[in-house]
């Protein structure tokens, strides 16, 4: 077949796909309000249905873009003949219609996973569920096919591409878009849930349960997009940092902020069966934010550094934000009455009111990020002033908020549920206070005056002291009771009650990454200076010796690096070489920075610029604690992965469940 | 039970590691390099961004504008003016789109504000509303006292109830 023609196919796959998600919508909604449970089986085949024809969409551009067929305008402007296979395969979500394409193919496959673990036709969600899915897959075929279609084909063919954007060309920025819009697309499903939920009118536990895990399941890959992307920012772009408060960071950053927030407030609907309409209130404001997410970084409505290209699609995604908001609003309102509040609450003093604060400060730091992100826009459209809004401006606002929020991770702990007595409280307070007194003490003592990383860095101890408390006397109950040894008692306690220590492994991980954001953000130290051969630049116990500079050819660049040599303390400890790499297809400019780590910091080398006379300028860069920032987040992941394991408690408590509606059904 | 203080031990080296290291880290950061001509371009940069590379700030920014920003600023240093009046000179010159944060005065305000506003009414609305459920008196079936229990018993009792199932 020739290359029209199997665009047609392409391009009619996205059609059918745009037409079966409507029937979907159509046939689930009928199913229900007649009560014809054929239509409601026919929706569901619908859904696979829509898997199969996005799937067949992306087979058929992974195709041309393996093969080179350069008459696809998506595969002229992504992939070049030089380029490595594995840039070409992942070129699917390097650009704005590919990775429409993915996003909405991610979706069709979580839609038939839905739909293979609810493989009965009882639950009365799941029409609702599948519903709501089908219409936002159409919402995305639609984009594909009336706004940017992945495959639309150039008059003739060029005799090369452009090749991806050589500054994505990083294993970490392949990665990085594909957990993100895991997280991203994840959050559709307990949304979707929640919304059948508000309009069956089956307001209980059940949607929260079925979710749990897809919750955690989106915010993990949601933490892993945010990791994939600081690690990219800090080894690819060499700003010598790993955030820089970009509009697209934060559409990231903004989602996690409130589903973190969602994830702590169900807890409390959980246990106490309070803030049922806030959790719906939670979950609808993270889903909205993860489209508003996609369309930032896909449309480039706000200039940034990331977004590469720009379009009409705005009117699209408004009007499908604006239609999910209404209907969802609407049917909250007419629910109230089922929305009631099951308890109260006991006292001001209890983990459910350090619950409510966490989330008001979640949202806090939330609004502050989305706001300070389209404040431009909005500076522009009413007063017709521009304005720059980075980071001297979020640190400014968001810093006072993050540190309320480390501070409260740390209260939080050490308050129980329901009523917690003052002096258990005074008493629970005195080690992890102390502890934080001892190191405020000694880092004045060894010389920091910097108040905010002072303050920062005592937080930390703080909290780091509360977390490492309530494992110690957790280990120590056990060790009592079963006379188990340290190890096993420890590693039982955390086994017998996943959800509790997974939640505080992942508090743990916070911290160890706060620390080394602290670190890095207040004890930064950078000297930049122009070297001949021989010559050295000292910065800090570091002496970095210039020697020469190499010239590589690679298939598709040309390369030229810095060698050095790095004394400490007088003593040889490395060498290092930091890269410019040229890209001749896309004429662009990319760095390769050099970075050695340390438990204590990174030794950051930037090839900043050279002359004709073999000298090069230098930029030496030391960030104190930088490692903690990555074992942070892995300590992190460890603790989620571990709250999301099937829990024996768990198992047992919807036995009973199921067992009593069996009771009360006989 | 002799294993007690050895744990307590491996928690408190923990924490004395990461203090150490912490303090290793921020004791070598001490040492501030010598502020040459150089290291002073990039210190004032770092808190300005050229109107064309939004979001880059300007000590890091390569395209050839930022280039000659920089030039600029070692020329008005060499020239002896201050970093303030070098920030005067790009802001009258290309707009307060040369700061990183607005200037927080007239309708810039509200970017600074609104966040305080959200956090200081949704304290107020926690506050007003928790204290309404604090005043009714509890529903039917909800318990209206806890038992004090110290955390170190509560862990037992779960223990044990985990046990007997």
């Amino acid at each position: 077949m020739a290359n029209p023609q199997i665009a047609e196919v392409g391009n009619l796959a996205l059609v059918l796909g745009l037409a079966a998600s409507v029937y979907v919508v159509f046939a689930a909604v009928f199913s229900q309000i007649k009560r014809r449970n054929e239509f409601f089986l026919s929706a569901r085949n619908g859904v696979w249905l829509i898997a199969g024809l996005a799937t067949l969409a992306v087979v058929i551009l992974e195709w041309a873009l393996i093969t080179h067929q350069f008459r696809f305008e998506y595969v002229a402007s992504h992939v070049s003949r030089d380029q490595p296979l594995f840039y070409t395969i992942t070129a699917l979500w390097g650009g704005q219609q590919g990775s429409l394409l993915f996003w909405v193919w991610l979706l069709s496959l979580f839609g038939a996973i839905v739909l293979l673990q609810h493989p009965g036709e009882s639950d009365p969600l799941i029409p609702w569920v599948i519903a709501f899915l089908a219409f936002t897959s159409a919402f995305f075929f639609s984009l594909l096919v009336f706004v940017s279609s992945p495959f639309t084909l150039l008059a003739q063919a060029p005799a090369d591409g452009i090749g991806l954007n050589p500054l994505l060309q990083d294993p970490g920025m392949i990665i990085h878009p594909v957990t993100q819009y895991l997280g991203y697309v994840g959050f559709a499903v307990p949304f979707a849930f929640a919304f059948a939920a508000l309009v069956t009118g089956k307001l209980g536990y059940d949607w929260i349960r079925t979710t749990r895990r897809w919750a955690l399941f989106a915010w993990l890959f949601l933490s892993l997009g945010l990791l994939f992307g600081m690690r990219w920012a800090y080894v690819e772009l060499g700003w010598g940092g790993y955030w820089g408060w970009d509009p697209v960071e934060n559409a990231a950053l903004i989602p996690w902020l409130t589903g973190t927030a969602y994830l702590h407030s169900v807890m409390i609907q959980e246990k106490r069966g309070m803030l049922k309409v806030w959790n719906l209130v939670l979950i609808l404001l993270t889903f909205l934010l993860t489209i508003l997410g996609t369309f930032i970084t896909r449309s480039g409505v706000i200039q940034s550094v990331h977004a590469f290209g720009v379009s009409s699609m705005g009117p699209f995604f408004l009007a499908y934000i604006a239609a999910v908001l209404v209907v969802t609003v609407y049917f909250i309102y007419v629910r109230l009455d089922k929305l009631k509040e099951e308890n109260r609450l006991d006292s001001m003093l209890s983990r459910e009111a350090t619950f409510l604060l966490n989330n008001l400060i979640l949202l806090g730091a939330a609004v502050a990020t989305l706001w300070g992100t389209v404040f431009p826009l909005i500076s522009e459209v009413i007063v017709g002033k521009q304005i720059t809004v980075a980071a001297p401006f979020f640190n400014q606002v968001n810093g006072p908020i993050f540190l309320a929020l480390v501070l409260l991770m740390g209260v939080c702990t050490l308050i129980g549920w329901r009523r917690a007595s003052p002096r258990h409280l005074v008493r629970n307070f005195m080690s992890p206070a102390a502890v934080a007194v001892v190191t405020m003490v000694v880092l004045m003592l060894i010389g920091v005056r910097d108040p905010y990383g002072l303050i920062a860095l005592v937080a930390a101890a703080f909290v780091l002291t509360t977390i490492l408390l309530e494992f110690y006397r957790g280990t120590r109950a056990r060790m009592r009771m079963y006379k188990e040894n340290a190890a096993i008692a420890q590693a039982q306690l955390v086994n017998k009650n996943r959800r509790r220590y997974g939640g505080y492994i992942v508090h743990l991980g916070v911290i160890l990454a706060v620390i080394g954001i602290v670190g890095s953000t207040f004890f930064q130290t950078s000297a930049q200076q122009n070297l001949a051969p021989g010559q050295t630049v000292e910065l800090g116990p570091y002496l970095v010796q210039f020697d020469r500079l190499t010239v590589t050819r690679e298939p598709n660049a040309q390369v030229i690096g810095a060698d050095l040599v790095v004394f400490e303390n007088g003593r040889q400890i490395d060498t290092m070489r930091p890269l410019k790499a040229y890209y001749p297809a896309a004429d662009q400019m990319t760095t390769e920075v050099a970075v050695r780590t340390t438990m204590r910091d990174d030794l950051y080398v930037i090839l900043a610029g050279w002359n004709d006379d073999g000298s090069a300028t230098l930029k030496v860069i030391i960030n104190p604690l930088v490692l903690w920032l990555w074992v942070g987040f892995g300590v992190f992941i460890l603790g989620t992965i571990i709250t999301m394991l099937p829990d024996p408690r768990e198992a047992k408590a919807l036995e009973r469940v199921r067992a009593e509606k069996a009771w009360v059904g006989a | 039970m002799k294993m007690i203080p050895r744990w307590g031990l491996v928690s408190a080296l923990f924490l004395v590691v990461i203090l150490w290291t912490v303090g290793a880290a921020v004791t070598v950061s001490a040492q501030e390099p010598v502020p040459d001509l150089e290291n002073e371009v990039l210190r004032i940069s770092k808190s300005l961004y050229c109107p064309v590379c939004t979001g880059v700030p300007l000590d890091v920014c390569e395209t050839q504008a930022c280039v000659q920003w920089r030039a600029l600023i070692r020329e008005k240093l060499e020239a002896g003016q201050g970093e303030e009046q070098i920030r005067q000179y790009f802001i009258a010159q290309y707009g307060e789109r040369v700061l990183g944060a607005p200037p927080p005065e007239g309708f810039n305000l509200s970017a600074y504000i609104l966040p305080v506003l959200v956090l200081l009414g949704g304290g107020a609305v926690l506050f007003w509303t928790t204290r309404g459920w604090l005043r009714q008196p509890p529903p039917q079936g909800a318990l209206s006292t806890v038992p004090q229990v110290p955390p170190e018993y509560a862990e037992r009792i779960a223990q044990e109830l985990e046990a007997r199932e």
